[in-house]
């Protein structure tokens, strides 16, 4: 809808009960002014002729008409929207990653991506954790923050951390071992430095808080007698 | 063994069951063979069966059912509060939330203070042992 300025439509007709109004036809009839419209147009209410539509193309009679009614599917006007972020997570939460190859590390939080997986990195030099996404789901979020103000994370998306395309191999008996040695990818020297960007100005964040560098190089377990639902994290 | 802990008016007590767990209240009637009327500066005065009440060590000078502000005054002039956290039961108690509103980065630091006290332990043992050796 155009997003004129336009004010609030009030009534004329207050109601006494609701669906009754307090006057009748005639009596809005005078209020609205509709004899004056009228006067004012000559004796009828005024009245404009519709545009002139352009002239649609005819359209030819299909040729195949189904047999029984064909039902169309229901409207969605559904945009997607990323997951919604709990209240506990906000940039520079240090997180516990509970599954996958870093399960038990604590990590900062960075952003959420617009597919609504959480940005997050080790750092890399306090416990081995890349730059990496990771999901909500899979992450407990603590109370304690880091002060990652000076770090930039705007050049990172999830198109930054996509798979490269396989190109089409040939099965061939002699080549396909071959192949597989050639595999290994080695990262690319710009996915070192942004790693190295982002965590230098982390550490130095992390080395002003005592005891945050090695809390961050630990790994989280539970202990005999530690029970999660009375732990605060 | 003879009684200590009598439920008498100026009773204190800690409840010990319910929506106010934890509370310290003081009797201020009796009004049968299991309920006590209880109150305390920041509640309001009510009932309580005595199976929901721990008694403790700690006794007020009041009269029966005293008004707000002279139950007030008479705690203030018999120092509950800090008769009770001095007390070993109070300390306990303190410990015990403080310990429950640890935060996971809280209970790193204590874990990385207790090793380096245990350390400082042994060394000093084993330099005593030395010397007595």
């Amino acid at each position: 809808m155009a997003a004129k300025q336009r004010t609030k439509r009030v009534t004329r007709n207050p109601d006494l009960i609701r669906g009754i109004g307090k006057y009748s036809k005639s009596q809005m009839y005078h209020k609205r002014g509709i004899w004056a419209l009228k006067a004012k147009n000559g004796g009828a209410f005024p009245h404009h002729d519709p545009k002139p539509k352009p002239e649609a193309p005819a359209v030819k009679a299909p040729k195949f008409y189904p047999a029984d009614d064909v039902k169309k599917p229901l409207l969605n006007k559904h945009k997607p929207r990323p997951t919604k972020l709990r209240a506990s997570i906000t940039p520079g939460t240090v997180l516990i990653l509970l599954a996958g190859r870093f399960k038990g590390k604590r990590v900062v939080f960075l952003k959420q991506l617009p597919s609504g997986l959480l940005l997050v990195t080790g750092p890399y030099k306090i416990n081995g954790v890349p730059l990496r996404r990771v999901n909500q789901s899979y992450v407990i979020g603590t109370s304690t923050k880091v002060d990652v103000s000076a770090v930039n994370v705007d050049k990172f998306d999830d198109k930054y951390f996509s798979k490269e395309a396989q190109k089409k191999k040939k099965k061939g008996e002699g080549e396909f071992f071959e192949a597989e040695k050639e595999e290994k990818n080695a990262l690319p020297q710009e996915k070192k430095d942004d790693q190295k960007t982002v965590d230098s100005s982390l550490i130095t964040a992390i080395e002003g808080v005592p005891e945050l560098k090695a809390y961050l190089g630990a790994r989280f377990s539970l202990k005999s007698g530690m029970k999660p639902h009375e732990l605060l994290f | 063994m003879p009684f200590k802990r009598f439920v008498e008016v100026g009773r204190v007590a800690l409840v010990n069951y319910g929506k106010d767990y934890g509370r310290l209240v003081v009797i201020v009637d009796i009004i049968d063979q299991n309920r006590a009327l209880i109150d305390a500066p920041d509640m309001e005065r009510s009932q309580m069966n005595l199976k929901r009440l721990s008694l403790t060590d700690i006794k007020i000078d009041i009269k029966r059912v005293p008004k707000k502000k002279d139950l007030i005054a008479a705690m203030e002039a018999a120092d509950v509060k800090n008769k009770w956290e001095k007390s070993s039961w109070g300390r306990k108690l303190i410990v015990r939330k403080r310990r429950a509103s640890l935060n996971d980065f809280d209970r790193f630091k204590i874990m990385l203070a207790k090793i380096k006290r245990a350390g400082a332990v042994r060394t000093e043992l084993a330099k005593l042992k030395k010397t007595a050796a």
